[in-house]
């Protein structure tokens, strides 16, 4: 049971209530800790894991509205759950407490039995909403789910400045062939957990996986100071990545990886796009087709990474650059200058 | 209310139910630090009238109605909750007899409560 063991914060200027309080919840099986007043529970709050606090609101140096007002600022504190314990004088206040973000409201003195009530019922729903934020950040990204959590979800975009990343596994149509779905899927598995690690450890997001290919991008939802900086040193990193891997394969006698990547940089489209039941965070517009178009050109190329002229320039002096010169692209009306960044020729 | 020195200071249903439920041993400790932290409490009040700080002198007020109320000092948490409610007089002087009967009645109940846990 969830709701067992749970670790509650006691917050009341009076030392009766504050006993009294503990005792009760302690006789319910919970643990407790104990703050005198608003100021001192929200220092304990930054420092300690809570599962809920139980707020008094007459207090001195920080009364129990302003804990509320903060907790509900607070992005990590937020959907922290509060019941308001107190024999505070006018509805009003209570009004001004549920308002607040209180979950519940129980006069003092506390009945036990409610008091139990309501606990449980509030730790079953941070429960709950705990699974749901879990859900959220395995199928998007810790930077959607907290964007999500920011500034809600709404369908549509907005403009930014970002890298946008495509890489996949060359020849992994042969790749496939050679070996077992169970050892394919682990293959995939490796992959993306290199993948993952580099762009992350760089600032990006993947926001797309599809078969062995994924879309990463630098700057979006989140801004980044140097997106292209970023997403080029993370494609040096996932290459270097690849060649470790590639080292333990071939110690097993598998067949090595190999992986393309283009990137683009400049204005996007960025936002949820789909329906209001089903929907994705995704970057659209000139840049993303580039970047793709870019990596599917590292096949013709013969190169491992590819970027265009937005991103070679504001690259450093220290990344070796090869201009490939005007490509034609599919898509694009002018021909495109085309860069391939060292990182040794694709096999 | 609290001058009628006939009626017990304690309603001794709320007290028993307090014991029920948080154990006899619990509530000893519990009056104790009632009765410990009571004189504090009182002359904050006194100070916050002195003081004319009219936050402070709900916030003591309110902190011994909650007291009252968990111990079944009916008396006591009327006089309490009067002063929080009502707030400061226009002049000092004005509170004095109130608080003194406030006292008298913190002295009784606390007395009581001593009584009936350690008895």
């Amino acid at each position: 049971m969830a709701e067992l063991g749970a670790r509650l914060l006691v917050v009341d200027d009076n030392k009766v209530n504050r006993l009294l309080l503990s005792r009760s919840v302690e006789m319910q099986g919970h643990r407790t800790a104990v703050a005198e007043n608003g100021r001192i529970a929200l220092e304990m709050l930054r420092v300690e894991a809570f599962d809920l606090l139980l707020l008094d609101i007459e207090m001195p140096e920080m009364d129990g509205f302003t804990v509320l007002e903060q907790l509900k600022a607070d992005v990590q504190l937020r959907d922290l759950p509060v019941i308001v314990t107190s024999s505070v004088e006018g509805l009003d206040n209570i009004v001004r407490c549920i308002g607040l973000g209180a979950e519940d409201y129980l006069p003092k003195p506390v009945n036990p039995v409610l008091l139990k009530a309501r606990i449980g019922a509030s730790l079953e729903k941070k429960r709950l909403r705990d699974q749901q934020k879990e859900l959220v950040r395995r199928f998007a990204t810790s930077e959607v789910a907290q964007d999500l959590q920011q500034s809600g979800f709404a369908l549509g975009g907005k403009r930014v400045h970002a890298s946008v990343m495509f890489s996949d596994i060359r020849g992994f149509t042969a790749l496939v062939e050679s070996a077992s779905p169970e050892e394919t899927i682990e293959l995939l598995n490796s992959y993306y957990a290199l993948m993952f690690e580099a762009i992350g450890s760089h600032g990006g997001v993947v926001n797309q996986m599809v078969g062995d290919g994924l879309m990463a991008l630098f700057g979006a939802p989140q801004p980044l100071a140097d997106c292209a900086g970023a997403a080029v040193a993370a494609a040096l990193e996932m290459i270097e990545l690849i060649e470790q891997f590639n080292l333990e394969r071939s110690a097993v006698e598998k067949v090595p990886m190999h992986i393309g990547i283009g990137i683009a940089t400049g204005e996007v489209v960025a936002g949820y796009t789909g329906t209001q039941t089903r929907a994705t965070y995704t970057c659209i517009g000139d840049t993303v087709n580039l970047a793709a178009r870019l990596e599917a050109h590292t096949k013709v190329a013969g190169r491992s990474i590819l970027i265009d002229d937005a991103t070679q320039r504001s690259l450093g002096v220290g990344v070796p650059v090869q201009a490939l010169g005007p490509v034609p692209f599919k898509g694009k009306a002018a021909a495109v200058e085309i860069f391939a960044v060292a990182a040794g020729p694709v096999a | 209310m609290g001058d009628e020195m006939g009626t017990p200071a304690i309603d001794l249903s709320t007290y028993n139910e307090l014991k029920d439920t948080a154990g006899a041993e619990f509530v000893v400790e519990l009056v104790d630090t009632f009765v410990e932290e009571a004189p504090g409490m009182l002359s904050e009040l006194r100070s916050a009238r002195t003081a004319s700080d009219a936050d402070r002198f709900r916030r003591a007020a309110h902190s011994i109605k909650s007291n009252a109320n968990t111990f079944g000092a009916l008396a006591l948490g009327a006089l309490a909750r009067e002063l929080e409610l009502k707030g400061l007089a226009a002049e000092p002087a004005g509170d004095d007899p109130a608080i003194d009967a406030l006292a008298a009645e913190l002295a009784r109940a606390g007395a009581e409560l001593k009584g009936l846990c350690h008895g």
